[in-house]
């Protein structure tokens, strides 16, 4: 009687099995954001680190590698009734310590209950021995590797620089978006200059997740990963066995050595005093020694060879002296009587010739050079004249790589100072100014700064009589690569290479017979400097000292620098000429020097 | 002739088929929603679920056999006691039962577990069949009316208190039954209703709107019926008890369901109230249905379900696997099989002259298609998660028996249903 009600049960029946197949077909075939969201689900980046390039010297020996870290991890659902007090004992902290430490990771971003979670950073290689063998009866917790870097031996630490934590502000800045929170970067030093280098390429691994976070494969077998490319080894062009007799040297110092290699501008040490042990800048106390070594007063972090700017002094007058020869305005008979006016001079005869001039150090000799090479009556007004006196000065002595950066590959190198006209016009308001307004420059002294990478440079010139490579650090990108192209390219000077002659015999004659002649001789390599004492009132001078050697065809040129030491032919010629017999001969023959040197009584 | 080829004869091989094709694909789909291919796995493990499946697919065959064998008119004449022994255990496991996820459903002995609420299908269906099949019978008779539904409400309240409110659900789709045998529809209408406007009051905030939505079908529906006043008061007695749903829902949301039921019921209105928390289950199971696309990921392809997205992957939420390893193609399929087979046992139940065996074959029927939709449905986001397998499909002994004998006692009956004289 109610069979009929059968077909109602049917139609309920189809329209539910409608419903679904239609609600279905919207999901499945209909809406493709199901489907990203289930790979978002279980793929998960995973990235791989590339392993950084090493640093080797000139001679194949490594200077900076990688080191394993070990870092304690902490999986909180893993670990099983913790003897807190054993715990602590292993691993030498106190039980507040403890408390701390790991409420301090749960309050990070990223903690996690079910993954490793790091608790102790870099734990040493004693404790790690020590430790390992005790951790199968702490479940939960374990140790992941990471690599830091590390130093074969305590030097040069503001060349090569050091690698840390990626900054918030350089993390804004890196608009190509390669950097993630918490990657390391190369902050100072080559680590920073060649950091695209040698930081390689990361790679990325797809990995399947559960829903715990647990690696279940890779995805699709790997076919969308990419592999971690490692960075390129860097072959520097530092003489380490050089570069720490130069550090050796300058210990307790302030100051600096640069030593060049003329022919290609290869940097063979450079040395800025007082420095720090790059190894503290990698370790667990990262942070600590870092706050303690930017902070303290001797500024270890400063990079004196590129950034210290002093006035050039004596050394200044080789450079007048070539621009001079180079207009004809002189040449090496050239006599100007020593008067004394404007400015006073050390004691010496009469009058010079240009060597004697450039050997004793003249200054009233230099102060006419100068107004020579300004004033030459191009204009009436004695104004204009020197103006464009000033000029052409200016442009010869740019050419001579001062005033402006070298371009070394070492980042913060400051520029030094040639002063032009219309720096003295701001200096002087505006206001007129001629030659007897701005003649101090003539001898190294007034507004001109340089740097001592920049000296070193000049050396180097003088010793190739008119050009040089832009000093640089790396020889080699990679194991049999190139210097970076701005390297290999010669730069001439304005002046004529006839004309170095004389600048190299008043050079050989100043360590012959002059100012050098009692800390610079060597016996068998005859060595061409000059002395600078460059006036730092109140405090004593500093004691300056370029050289290179040998004279002819010459391995090394140096400039040193050392802070508050007095004359230049004391303290800074002395390191010159051990750093010069060091590279050449290999060790000092005059144990005296050196002994001279490591006691540092240069005031007398 | 023996009485072997009788049955085999008159045995309704269809169903067969497809008990057995639902099955399979219900073993496949529980190998593959917790492969793990980092290791290397055997369907056929016995420390897998897929092998016990295995066991429980190839314990039911022995008993098939069991129900095919004994003397089809064993369960019209032990129908009432089949029943009793049936409550007895449901009170017995309320008492010593074991408690598994807060609810005490479970007998344990020794490595076997048996959850009698599952055995209590298919003993209210002969117990509901053998009491309107009795000569006499009147559905429209008060007193008959009380009983069917005590003997529908017994178990129903039992496995309520036993705290598995999911499967006492079920016992409502037997009013379907009932309707077939002549339950007038105003009561299948206001439950439909009640159940519509349970959902609507969780949904609109404002309560004044509902009533009025009530007030004006109810004006509308009775001045359709002016002239029959007792289709009047029906109507407005179906009102007032519409009515005293929604004044009732604040008190069954935060008094009679557990907090886990409430939550679901919130999720189901709102997955993304709460994604990661009550919603979770919902969101990712649709996830892994929908990234299956039109063809799916392929067997053992999928991700979502075996790495422990979608929680219950090879028991409730069974039909994720489907969905995600074989699209929509295979969805589809599955479907249509659950719709042949129930749209098959209403066919197979029309056909009977006994009406003992055509109650009984259409609470197979429904109780099939109410595990089928509510099942699929919550799985897609249609309707709450109500912990109900699939039949034949999820993975379970207890109730891949529950079903099987249910099945099969169906066919059984059919079989014999030439021999059976008209009462």
């Amino acid at each position: 009687m109610n069979e009929s009600r059968k077909y109602i049960i049917q139609l309920i029946v189809v329209s539910v099995a409608i419903l679904f197949l239609g609600k279905l077909f919207s999901i499945q075939v209909l809406d493709g954001t199901y489907a990203e969201a289930a790979s978002s689900n279980v793929i998960h980046s995973v990235v791989e680190y590339p392993y950084r390039g090493l640093i080797y010297d000139r001679n194949g020996k490594l200077l900076v590698y990688n080191t394993p870290q070990f870092d304690l991890t902490v999986t909180p659902k893993e670990v099983i009734s913790l003897d807190t007090l054993k715990f602590c004992e292993l691993f030498e902290i106190t039980k507040d310590e403890f408390k701390e430490s790991y409420q301090s990771i749960r309050r990070k971003k990223g903690f996690s209950y079910v993954r490793p979670n790091v608790l102790i950073k870099q734990l040493s290689e004693r404790d790690l021995a020590r430790v390992q063998d005790f951790l199968v009866d702490f479940p939960g917790f374990g140790i992941q590797v990471r690599t830091t870097r590390a130093y074969t031996s305590p030097v040069m630490a503001n060349a090569l620089g050091y690698v840390s934590e990626i900054s918030a502000r350089r993390l804004s800045l890196d608009t190509l978006r390669y950097y993630h929170q918490g990657d390391y970067i190369g902050q100072s030093g080559i680590e920073a200059y060649y950091e695209e280098q040698l930081r390689g390429k990361r790679g990325v691994k797809r990995v399947l997740k559960n829903v715990r976070g647990i690696e279940k494969g890779s995805f699709e077998n790997g076919k969308y990963d990419t592999l971690a490319v490692p960075g390129q080894n860097l072959i520097s062009t530092i003489d380490i066995e050089l570069q720490k007799y130069g550090e050796y040297l300058l210990e307790n110092k302030s100051g600096s050595i640069v030593a060049i290699e003329p022919s290609s501008g290869e940097i063979l040490s450079i040395v800025s005093g007082p420095s720090y042990d790059p190894n503290l800048l990698t370790g667990r106390n990262y942070s600590e020694n870092f706050s303690r070594i930017s902070s303290d007063t001797l500024k270890p972090l400063f990079n004196r060879p590129l950034m210290a700017q002093y006035r050039p002094g004596s050394i200044f007058k080789i450079i007048q002296s070539l621009v001079a020869l180079n207009e004809g305005i002189i040449n090496r008979n050239t006599y100007i009587p020593c008067v004394m006016v404007p400015m006073k001079c050390h004691y010496h005869g009469p009058g010079e010739t240009l060597v004697g001039a450039i050997t004793n150090s003249c200054n009233p000799y230099f102060y006419n050079v100068m107004k020579r090479v300004v004033n030459r009556g191009a204009s009436e007004d004695p104004y204009e004249d020197t103006r464009i006196g000033l000029i052409k000065w200016h442009e010869y002595v740019g050419s001579f790589g001062l005033g402006s950066r070298l371009g070394i590959d070492l980042p913060n190198e400051k520029s030094g100072l040639v002063p032009s006209t219309a720096y003295y016009d701001r200096a002087y308001n505006n206001r007129p100014w001629k030659y007897s307004n701005i003649y101090s420059i003539a001898i190294g002294e007034g507004e001109n700064l340089v740097v001592p990478l920049q000296m070193a440079n000049f050396a180097a010139i003088v010793a190739n009589r008119g050009y040089y490579y832009p000093p640089h650090l790396v020889k080699s990108v990679g194991q049999t690569g190139e210097p970076l192209p701005q390297y290999k390219e010669k730069h001439y000077t304005m002046v004529a290479p006839e004309h170095f002659d004389i600048a190299v015999e008043a050079m050989a004659e100043v360590v012959r017979s002059g100012t050098g002649q009692y800390r610079a001789k060597l016996r068998d390599i005859e060595v061409c400097g000059k002395t600078g004492t460059v006036q730092n009132d109140p405090l004593p001078d500093h004691s300056v000292f370029i050289a290179f050697a040998p004279k002819d065809n010459p391995k090394i040129a140096v400039s040193v620098y050392v802070e508050d030491a007095g004359q230049g032919a004391r303290a800074a010629a002395s390191i010159a000429s051990l750093m010069i017999e060091k590279y050449l001969i290999g060790e000092t023959q005059r144990p005296n020097i050196e002994e001279f040197v490591k006691r540092g009584e240069f005031l007398y | 002739m023996t009485r072997a080829d009788n049955i085999s004869g008159n045995l309704d091989w269809l169903t067969v088929l497809l008990f057995f094709l639902i099955a399979l694909l219900g073993w496949l789909n529980i190998f593959a929603a917790v492969y793990d291919d980092t290791t290397y796995q055997n369907i056929f493990d016995l420390s897998l679920n897929s092998g016990k499946q295995l066991i429980f697919i190839g314990a039911s065959v022995l008993l098939i056999i069991i129900i095919m064998v004994m003397d089809f008119r064993f369960y019209d004449t032990f129908a009432y006691i089949i029943y009793g022994v049936i409550i007895f255990l449901l009170i017995v496991v309320l008492l010593f039962g074991r408690e598994v996820a807060g609810s005490r459903s479970w007998f344990e002995l020794g490595p076997f577990r048996l959850q009698p609420s599952e055995l209590a299908k298919f003993a209210t269906g002969l117990a509901l069949a053998k009491y309107i099949g009795t000569s006499g019978f009147r559905m429209d008779k008060v007193m008959d009316q009380v009983v069917t539904f005590a003997i529908i409400g017994l178990p129903a309240v039992l496995i309520v208190l036993q705290g598995d409110a999911g499967t006492a659900i079920v016992y409502a789709v037997l009013l379907l039954v009932l309707f077939r045998e002549g339950l007038s529809p105003v009561l299948l209408i206001v439950g439909a209703f009640s159940a519509i406007i349970f959902v609507l009051t969780l949904l609109v905030e404002n309560h004044v709107y509902l009533y009025m939505g009530i007030l004006s079908a109810a004006t509308l529906a009775i001045f359709f019926n002016k002239k029959r006043i007792k289709r009047i008061v029906f109507i407005i007695a179906g009102a007032l008890v519409v009515s005293g749903v929604i004044r009732s829902v604040d008190y069954v949301i935060n008094d009679v369901l557990k907090p886990h039921q409430q939550n679901r019921i919130k999720a189901f209105i709102n997955p993304d109230s709460d994604p990661l928390g009550f919603g979770w289950n919902v969101t990712q199971s649709k996830i892994a249905i929908g990234s299956g696309g039109p063809w799916g990921k392929g067997f053992l392809k999928g991700t979502q379900t075996k790495f422990d997205f979608v929680p219950e992957q090879s028991t409730d939420f069974i039909f994720c696997t489907i969905g995600e390893e074989h699209g929509w193609i295979g969805s589809f399929i599955t479907i249509m099989l659950f719709v042949v087979l129930i749209l098959r046992l209403i066919f197979l139940a029309e056909r009977q002259k006994w009406r003992f065996a055509r109650v009984y074959g259409y609470t197979v029927a429904c109780i099939f298609f109410f595990h089928f939709a509510i099942n699929i449905g919550m799985t897609i986001g249609l309707f709450p998660v109500i912990g109900i397998p699939l039949p034949l499909f999820s993975y379970g002994g207890s109730s891949f028996f529950g079903f099987t004998l249910l099945l099969f006692i169906f066919l059984k009956l059919d079989a014999h249903r030439t021999q059976v004289l008209v009462h």
